[in-house]
C-alpha cells in the first residue's frame, strides 16, 4: 500500500469514532494525577539520591571523643591518641578538633560558659578510613583504642545519621508506593472512562458490528482515542510538575542548607519521570483496550 | 473507473427489468436453513415459534406479515443480531448457533443488511457510512472511491456525498442504507422495510438494484407490506408470518400474485 494511500485509510478509521475527546473528563484528571504522580517520583528518587549521597559521604568518616575532665590530662591523651592513629595504615586522615572551634559549635546551646573551660567538653579528632570494609575497620580501631585509654570512644558518622537516613528512604518507599497507588488510579479512570465512551458510542459500535468488525478492530478506534486523551493529561501534568520542580529546586539551593541540597536528581531520575507520562498513556491505552473487548465480549 | 471490472455491481443495471429473477431450482443449495427456530425475548411468550424454512441459494424472497408478527425478529436471527432460544439456524451450510464467538465476523461480511431504522452512523458523512463495509472489510482507500461514487449515484445521491445522515430525509437516509448494505456485493442481503419511506417510483428503482445484485448471485430477503412490489419480481417467493409462525407450517413457500405492473 502507497503512503498517501495508508495514512488516507488511517484517517477514515480514525474518523469512525466522532472527533473530539472521547472520554469525558478524563484528561484533566490523569493531568492531576500525572501531576502527583511526578511530584511524588521525583520527590522519592530525590530522597533516594540524597540517602545514597549521604551514605558515600560519611562511609568512611568517624570521630574519636576523647572523655576526661581533666583539661591537661585530655590534651595529652588527645595528642597520644593522635599520634597512635597516623601510624595506622587505614586511617586516610586525622584532624584533631580545634577546642575553639568545638566551643562555637556548641555555643548555641551552652551558652558563654562553654567556652569558659569549667565545662567538661571531651576531644574530638575526626577521622577518615581508606575506603571499603568500613565496619571491619571501625571495629579494630575501636579496639586498638581502648588499649591506649578506657576513656576513648570512636563514632562512625554513619551511626548518628542512620535513623535520618532510615527516615529519608522510608519516605522514599513511601513515594514509590504513591506512584504505584497513582498508576492503579489512573488505571481505574481509564477503564470507568472506556465504559462511557463504549456506552455513549453503542450505535456506531452495533453497526460495525454487525458489518463483521472485529472486536479487535472496534476496541483499536477507542484505544488510539483514549490514548490521545490520555497524552494530552499527561503531557499537561508533567509539565506542570516539572515547572514546580524546577522552582522547587531553584528555592532549594537558595536555602543553602547541605542537607537539601543534596537533594538532586541524576539523569536517570529525570529520564524516569520523563518515562511517566509515557507509562500512563500506554497504561491508558491497556486499560481501555481491556475495558471495551471484555464489554464487546458480552455482545452476540 | 477500475470498480465495473473490479466489482461490477450495477454494470449492465437498467430500470425496471422486472421479471428477471431466476425462480429458484433444484440446482440452488440451500445458503439458509431455519429448523424449528423459536425465539423469546426475555420471559415473555415466544415471538418466534416453530420456524423452518430454507432459502436457496441466488434466491429472492419477500417475507410479509402484519406488524409485530415477528419480521424484524426473524430477520435479526438471519444476520446474526441475536440467538435463537431453539432449533437450528444454519448459514452458507454451517450451523451458526453454535459457532464460536470469534467466528462470527466473517459470517457477517458475507450478509448486508438495511435496518428498518436505517442506523447511519450520525457523524458520518453519507459517503463515509456507504464505505463502512469496505473499510471494515479492510479494502485500501484507493479503491474505494469508485464503488462508492457509483452507489450514491445510484441511489440518487451523487451531489450529497459530504452530507450528515440527519441533514437528509428519511428516503434519502433509506437509500443510503441501502447503499450501505449492498456495497459489499454481500452472499445475502437483508432489508427490513427497505421501501418504507420512499415513493413508488423510487421503490421501484431500489427494487431494480436488488434485482441487479440477484443476478449477480446474492441471495435477497425483504421484509414488506408493499404488496404491489412484491409482485414486481417475477420468480420471487414470499414467506408470511403470522403470530410469531410461518402461515405455511409446511415450510413450503409460495409464489406471490402474477405480477400486475408491466415493466
Ligand atoms: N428487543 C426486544 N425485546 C423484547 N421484545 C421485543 C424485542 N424486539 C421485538 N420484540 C417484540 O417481538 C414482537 C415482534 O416484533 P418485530 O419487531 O419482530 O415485529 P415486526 O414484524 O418486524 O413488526 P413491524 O412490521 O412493525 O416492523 C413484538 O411484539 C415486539 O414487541
Ligand atoms: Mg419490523
Amino acid at each position: 500500500m502507497a503512503g498517501p494511500d495508508r495514512r488516507a485509510a488511517a484517517a477514515a478509521r480514525h474518523r469512525l469514532l466522532p472527533e473530539g475527546r472521547v472520554a469525558g473528563p478524563m484528561p484533566w484528571i490523569i493531568a492531576i494525577m500525572m501531576f502527583l504522580t511526578v511530584l511524588s517520583a521525583a520527590a522519592g528518587l530525590g530522597l533516594g539520591a540524597a540517602v545514597k549521597a549521604m551514605g558515600a559521604d560519611l562511609a568512611g568518616r568517624a570521630t574519636v571523643q576523647i572523655v576526661e575532665a581533666d583539661a591537661q590530662q585530655r590534651d595529652r591523651l588527645s595528642a597520644s591518641v593522635a599520634a597512635v592513629l597516623r601510624k595506622v595504615a587505614y586511617v586516610r586522615a586525622v584532624n584533631p578538633v580545634a577546642a575553639a572551634a568545638l566551643a562555637d559549635q556548641i555555643r548555641p546551646w551552652l551558652g558563654q560558659d562553654a567556652a569558659s573551660g569549667d565545662l567538661p567538653i571531651p576531644a574530638l579528632i575526626d577521622i577518615e578510613l581508606t575506603p571499603g570494609q568500613t565496619d571491619a575497620k571501625v571495629d579494630r580501631l575501636r579496639r586498638q583504642l581502648a588499649a591506649v585509654s578506657p576513656k576513648i570512644r570512636l563514632e562512625p558518622h554513619a551511626a548518628f545519621l542512620a535513623p535520618l537516613a532510615g527516615l529519608l528512604s522510608a519516605l522514599g518507599w513511601l513515594a514509590g508506593g504513591i506512584v504505584l497507588l497513582m498508576a492503579l488510579a489512573t488505571g481505574a479512570v481509564v477503564v470507568l472512562a472506556a465504559r462511557a465512551a463504549h456506552d455513549s458510542h453503542r450505535g456506531t459500535i452495533d453497526v460495525l458490528h454487525l458489518m463483521g468488525a472485529t472486536d479487535v478492530q472496534i476496541a483499536r478506534l477507542f484505544q488510539r482515542r483514549i490514548g490521545l486523551d490520555a497524552l494530552f493529561g499527561g503531557a499537561l501534568g508533567f509539565t506542570v510538575a516539572l515547572l514546580v520542580i524546577v522552582l522547587l529546586g531553584a528555592r532549594l539551593l537558595a536555602t543553602g542548607s547541605e542537607l537539601l541540597s543534596a537533594i538532586h536528581l541524576p539523569w536517570t531520575s529525570w529520564a524516569v519521570l520523563a518515562a511517566l507520562p509515557i507509562g500512563c498513556v500506554l497504561l491508558a491505552m491497556l486499560a481501555a483496550r481491556w475495558t471495551v473487548l471484555r464489554s464487546l465480549g458480552r455482545l452476540l | 473507473m477500475g470498480f465495473t471490472a473490479a466489482r461490477p455491481l450495477c454494470h449492465g443495471c437498467t430500470q425496471g427489468e422486472a421479471g428477471s429473477a431466476q425462480a429458484p431450482n433444484s440446482r440452488m443449495s440451500a445458503i439458509v436453513q431455519f429448523e424449528n427456530v423459536g425465539l423469546r425475548y426475555g420471559l415473555d411468550s415466544e415471538t418466534l415459534s416453530d420456524v423452518s424454512f430454507s432459502l436457496a441459494s441466488g434466491g429472492f424472497y419477500f417475507l410479509t406479515g402484519a406488524s409485530g408478527a415477528g419480521k424484524t425478529s426473524l430477520l435479526k436471527l438471519l444476520y446474526l443480531a441475536q440467538r435463537p432460544s431453539r432449533g437450528v439456524i444454519r448459514l452458507f451450510g454451517e450451523d451458526v448457533v453454535t459457532l464460536p464467538r470469534k467466528r462470527l465476523p466473517g459470517f457477517r461480511r458475507r450478509i448486508g443488511v438495511v435496518f428498518q431504522d436505517f442506523r447511519l452512523v450520525p457523524h458520518l458523512s453519507v459517503y463515509d457510512n456507504i464505505a463502512l463495509p469496505l473499510r471494515v472489510a479492510g479494502m485500501e482507500e484507493g479503491e474505494i472511491d469508485a464503488p462508492v461514487s457509483e452507489m450514491l449515484n445510484w441511489v440518487g445521491l451523487g451531489d450529497r456525498g459530504q452530507a450528515r445522515p440527519a441533514t437528509l430525509s428519511g428516503g434519502e437516509q433509506q437509500r443510503v442504507a441501502i447503499a450501505r448494505a449492498v456495497i459489499g456485493r454481500p452472499e445475502i442481503l437483508v432489508a427490513d422495510e427497505p421501501t418504507g419511506n420512499v415513493d413508488a417510483d423510487m421503490a421501484r428503482r431500489l427494487l431494480t438494484l436488488f434485482e441487479a445484485l440477484n443476478r449477480l448471485g446474492t441471495t435477497i430477503v425483504v421484509a414488506t407490506h408493499d404488496l404491489p412490489l412484491m409482485t414486481q419480481v417475477g420468480g420471487a417467493q414470499m414467506m408470511k408470518l403470522d403470530k410469531g409462525r410461518l402461515s405455511d407450517p409446511t415450510g413450503s413457500l409460495r409464489y406471490p400474485p402474477k405480477p400486475q405492473v408491466a415493466g
